[in-house]
Formats: structure tokens, C-alpha cells, sequence
């Protein structure tokens, strides 16, 4: 079979491994690696770290679905990660919510058509003194409100 | 008390902001940074240990377990493979320090761990921080190269004979992974649901070996006392039991929400809010505090004049926690806010024990109802009830976070329950 992980990510885990004493401590590491080079963990994936680690690929979804981060379906190309936890709550962020309802037409957990943009409620970032936050893929941004939110959505169309 | 009878000496905050400072350049110039390291080799185990007491540090991620203590509970007799981790899951609503401790003064963190290491006979140490935070693991990352790269991490460090790894772990999103024995699980590949104690991890933790779980803040004390003694420590703190400083994350309704770095039981929670966070937002009256991260029972604003510190808040019911601290004005509905702190709980429940994964979600439909203004005359009781069915009856202490918050919130606040229940409707709702 082909393999669907690129070769950075086996020199990655190659790296890794001595750091640990037991392989399946790599499964949480490699989930990482595996969702940046797909932007979520198609079956096929998983079940090619399982075969690298070792375990059975029911052994990895059992643990890739106990972790959010985990994308177990496609997402848009610019996810969207609002958190609506009590600090962000108390400094607006349900209008957030409900401005990225309106503007991209779809609701909290959905996907536009042009699978452009995914919208996500998220929990506590640990950005509560620069609330409301949010996440765009990787990158945080803090400190928002509706005009800020538009902006940054303004300069990815 | 004036605020300046209350300020003393920072260890952390005036790094904070600054980009240079995360370099190694910088910490050895303007932190002095591994002349504690140096003079630890210099020391036996049992003497750091000693410091670390006499310091009166206390465990900065929540429970404020003395961190000398622990480190004693090591088996020294054990042949098994100690570790050292680090806890940097900062996933406590309403916790923000160890993120600013990691991005700007990493290497304080790094130091911390080799002596952490040193003392307690591990070789290897993790840093498990929570998935969200990939730019403060990257720049984790770069420190701990810079760390190899100059003989402070990897074998016989600086000529010592001790040799010690450190790696980054990153979390994928469980708040329950902040729990250590949570985190040990995720660390080790597994789901991370919390296992039954004992064994405590200083007995059996990461792959079976004698483990300390400390926090980011805890570890980072660590250079400060070794390099100025134990006591010179505790003389910062101004509670008898607590030593240093310590990092208040106040967030919610105030002028000027952010990080405040304060003596342990320097100040009120009256003085916090008025005098360092400029008041409540829009000069609005103050409603409800939350003290200590999410978890902590709210208090009132006839309680605001506990010393925020652990004793003082233990004694009126809640808790010091992680210093979150979460202030909530009369513009912003206390139905809708613990129905919001409970949907938390409810998603994060790691479903283990029946209690917490049932009772969460009961709790939530039940909040939810009343928020909606179909709320019943018998809801509060049964909030009560299912509460009680949680609290102190699971396996880990997120359960007790459930269950305390809707205790309190329900006794304290009444009056706000019953005006959505008799009102059929949110007082707040436009």
C-alpha cells in the first residue's frame, strides 16, 4: 500500500521516538503531525498510524475521538474557533457567534458549501484578560469584537 | 490599605511583553539565568528539598499542595526510571499565567525542570502543554534547542555528571487532561480519562515510574528559591503558610482586565478589582466574583473582602484555585452564566463515572430550561439534588467543579432563579 504520510512525517516521529519510553506515547504527536499534512484524519490516515505504531486502528479513533482538536471530518479551509467560555462571554462573544452566523450563513459546527470556512463554539483558550478570543487555524486573536471580527475575515476573501 | 503598601518585589511581570526576553541571551544577562542551576549541583537532594519547604510554595495549577512535599514523596529507593512534568495544560476557565510564563521567560521554566529533575532523580521531564497553545509549544520549542544547544539540557550538564531530557508534549483539547492523572494517561498515548489513586504518581505515574506532576508557576519559583534561599521566598508572601508572588489572572467585567503579579495574601479581593483592575466596566455595580477558575464557588459582593489567598477563601467556602479570577457586573445574567459554567463541565466530562457524566448534562438541560423562562417551581431543588449527587462522588475532582459552582450559584442568587421561574422569561433577555 502507498503510503498517505509524507516522509517528514516518519523523520518527525524517527525523532521523536527516544524520547520516549513506550511507542504508543507517539500516537498523540503523530494524530498532530498526520491533521497538519490532511487539515483533518481521513480513516485511511489513522489507520496508517496505527500500523506505524503498532496498535489497532480502533485503538487510535478510541483515543482521536476523546480529543477537540481531533477533526475526525473534513473542515473549511480557515477554521473558525470562537470561544464562548465565561470570560469571552462576558465581554460579547455570543454576538461573535451570532455576526459569523450571519455573514458566513451557517451555524456552530458547520461548514460553508465552498468549504471555505468551518465555525466552531470552542471552550477556555487562556486568553481570558484579552477576551473575547478566537482561533484562525493556528493563530489566536484576542481582544475582538464585531468590527475586529470582520477585518480579519475581510482580509482572507 | 493602599496599593503600595501592598506592592512588593515581581519575579515575572516585568518580563512579560517583552520579546527579548524569551532569548537565552536574556535570561543569562538579566535573570541571572543558570546560576541557580550551577549552584543546585552544588547541593544534595535533601537540602534542595529543604529550601523548597522552607520556601512555603504551594502548587500554583489549584490545590496548593506544598511543592517541597511532594518532591519528597519520591521513592529514593525505587530502580524504576523517575520523571519530572511539567502540567501546562492551562485549560482552567478564567487562566491565563502560564502562557505568558512559557512565551516570555521559557527558560525559567527549563531551568526549573533540570533542578526539579536533579532533585528528584528523573532523567527525563515533559512539558505537557495544551494543544491550543502551538505558538507558545514552538517557542517552548526553540528555548529548550537553545538549552541543548549550550550544555543546560542533554548529557552531564554542565560538566555535573546529570543528564537530563526535556521534551514538548502537546494535548489535543480535554480540559481533564489538566488533571494530572488525566494528563499522565494522555501523555502515555491513551484517552485522557483519569485513573483511580492510589497509587498516587510519586508511586506509579508516567509508564509506571515515580512521577511529580508540578505546574508551570511552581516550576518556575524553583530558580528564584535555590538562587535566594527558601526564606528570602517566603518573606515575599504575606500569609503565613503561602510564599513568593503570585500571578492573579483577572478577566470579566472590570477597566483593566490582565495579569497581576501581587504577594500571596497581599491583597483583598475588594483591592484587586477597585484598586488594580480600575473598577467594574462602565462604572456598573459589581454582581458576582468568581475567585479561582470556573470551578470555584462564586462569592457575593458582601464576601469581597476575603485576602485572596488559600486559607482565607477556603474558610467562606470557595477557593483560591488557579487565581482566575472572573468578575461579573449586574449588566450580565447569573442563570445564563452558570448554565454557560455547567455546558462546560458537561462537555468536558470524561464520562467515566455516572455521576458526573449524568448529573452534568441534567444539570445543564435543567439550567437551560429555567434560562428559558420554562423553568419549574421544583427546579431548584432538583438542582440541588442532582448537585449533591455529584459532589465527592467521583473519581477525580472535576465532578466537585461541577457540582460546587451550581451549589453556590443556586444558594447565593435565588431571587435570580426564581424571577426567570415565576417571570417565565430571563429579566435580561432583550
Amino acid at each position: 500500500m502507498a503510503k498517505l504520510l509524507s516522509k517528514k512525517f516518519y523523520d518527525e516521529m524517527q525523532k521523536l521516538e527516544p524520547r520516549y519510553p513506550s511507542k504508543v506515547a507517539l500516537l498523540l504527536p503523530s494524530l498532530h503531525a498526520a491533521q497538519e499534512e490532511y487539515g483533518w484524519l481521513p480513516p485511511e490516515v489513522m489507520d496508517e498510524v496505527a500500523a506505524y505504531i503498532g496498535i489497532h486502528p480502533a485503538q487510535v479513533r478510541e483515543v482521536a475521538s476523546f480529543y477537540t482538536m481531533y477533526n475526525l471530518k473534513p473542515v473549511g479551509k480557515t477554521h473558525i474557533k470562537i470561544c464562548t467560555n465565561v470570560a469571552c462571554s462576558l465581554r460579547g462573544a455570543e454576538g461573535l457567534i451570532k455576526h459569523c452566523e450571519k455573514r458566513l450563513g451557517i451555524k456552530p459546527g458547520e461548514t460553508t458549501k465552498d468549504h471555505r470556512f468551518t465555525v466552531h463554539e470552542e471552550e477556555c483558550l487562556g486568553a481570558c484578560g484579552t477576551a473575547p478570543a478566537m482561533m484562525l487555524n493556528d493563530d489566536y486573536h484576542e481582544n475582538l469584537d464585531v468590527r475586529r471580527l470582520d477585518e480579519i475575515l475581510d482580509k482572507l476573501s | 490599605m493602599s496599593k503600595s503598601a501592598a506592592s512588593g518585589e515581581t519575579l515575572y511581570i516585568q518580563h512579560f511583553g517583552n520579546e527579548e526576553a524569551r532569548s537565552l541571551d536574556y535570561y543569562l544577562k538579566q535573570m541571572q539565568g543558570y546560576t541557580a542551576l550551577k549552584k543546585a549541583f552544588g547541593m544534595k537532594a535533601e537540602q534542595i528539598i529543604d529550601e523548597v519547604k522552607a520556601s512555603n510554595l504551594r502548587g500554583r495549577g489549584g490545590a496548593g499542595f506544598p511543592t517541597g512535599t511532594k518532591w519528597g514523596f519520591i521513592p529514593k529507593a525505587s530502580q524504576k526510571p523517575k520523571y519530572l512534568v511539567c502540567n501546562a495544560d492551562e485549560s482552567e476557565p478564567g487562566t491565563f499565567k502560564d502562557r505568558d510564563l512559557m512565551r516570555f521567560t521559557p527558560h525559567l521554566l527549563i531551568e526549573g525542570m533540570v533542578i526539579g529533575g536533579y532533585t528528584i532523580g528523573a532523567h527525563t521531564g515533559y512539558i505537557y502543554i495544551r494543544g491550543e497553545y502551538t505558538r507558545e509549544a514552538k517557542l517552548l520549542r526553540a528555548a529548550i534547542d537553545e538549552a541543548y544547544a549550550n550544555g543546560y539540557l542533554g548529557k552531564n550538564i554542565l560538566g555535573s555528571g546529570f543528564s537530563f531530557d526535556l521534551t514538548v508534549h502537546r494535548g489535543a483539547g480535554a480540559y481533564i487532561c489538566g488533571e494530572e492523572t488525566g494528563l499522565l494517561n494522555s501523555l502515555e498515548g491513551k484517552r485522557g480519562e483519569p485513573r483511580v489513586k492510589p497509587p498516587f504518581p510519586a508511586q506509579a505515574g508516567a509508564f509506571g515510574g515515580p512521577t511529580i506532576v508540578n505546574n508551570v508557576e511552581t516550576l518556575t519559583a524553583i530558580p528564584f528559591i535555590v538562587n535566594q534561599g527558601g526564606k528570602w521566598f517566603a518573606s515575599l508572601g504575606r500569609a503565613e503558610k503561602s510564599g513568593g508572588t503570585r500571578l492573579f489572572c483577572v478577566s470579566g467585567q472590570v477597566k483593566k482586565p490582565g495579569l497581576y503579579e501581587l504577594p500571596s495574601g497581599g491583597v483583598t479581593l475588594r483591592q484587586l478589582i477597585y484598586d488594580y483592575c480600575g473598577g467594574i466596566l462602565g462604572d456598573k455595580k459589581l454582581r458576582a466574583v468568581i475567585p479561582g477558575g470556573s470551578s470555584a464557588p462564586v462569592l457575593t459582593p458582601d464576601e469581597i473582602d476575603v485576602v485572596l489567598d488559600i486559607e482565607p477563601l477556603m474558610k467562606i467556602g470557595s477557593m483560591l484555585g488557579s487565581a482566575g479570577v472572573m468578575v461579573v457586573s449586574e449588566d450580565y445574567c447569573l442563570v445564563r452564566l452558570i448554565w454557560r459554567i455547567t455546558k462546560f463541565y458537561e462537555h468536558e466530562s470524561c464520562g467515566q463515572c455516572t455521576p458526573c457524566r449524568e448529573g452534568c448534562k441534567w444539570m445543564k438541560d435543567v439550567l437551560w430550561r429555567i434560562e428559558s423562562g420554562k423553568g419549574r417551581d421544583q427546579d431548584l431543588a432538583l438542582l440541588l439534588d442532582i448537585a449533591e449527587n455529584i459532589n465527592g462522588k467521583t473519581l477525580c475532582a472535576l465532578g466537585d467543579a461541577a457540582a460546587g459552582p451550581v451549589l453556590s450559584f443556586v444558594r447565593k442568587f435565588k431571587a435570580d432563579f426564581e424571577a426567570h421561574i415565576r417571570g417565565k422569561r430571563c429579566p435580561h433577555a432583550p
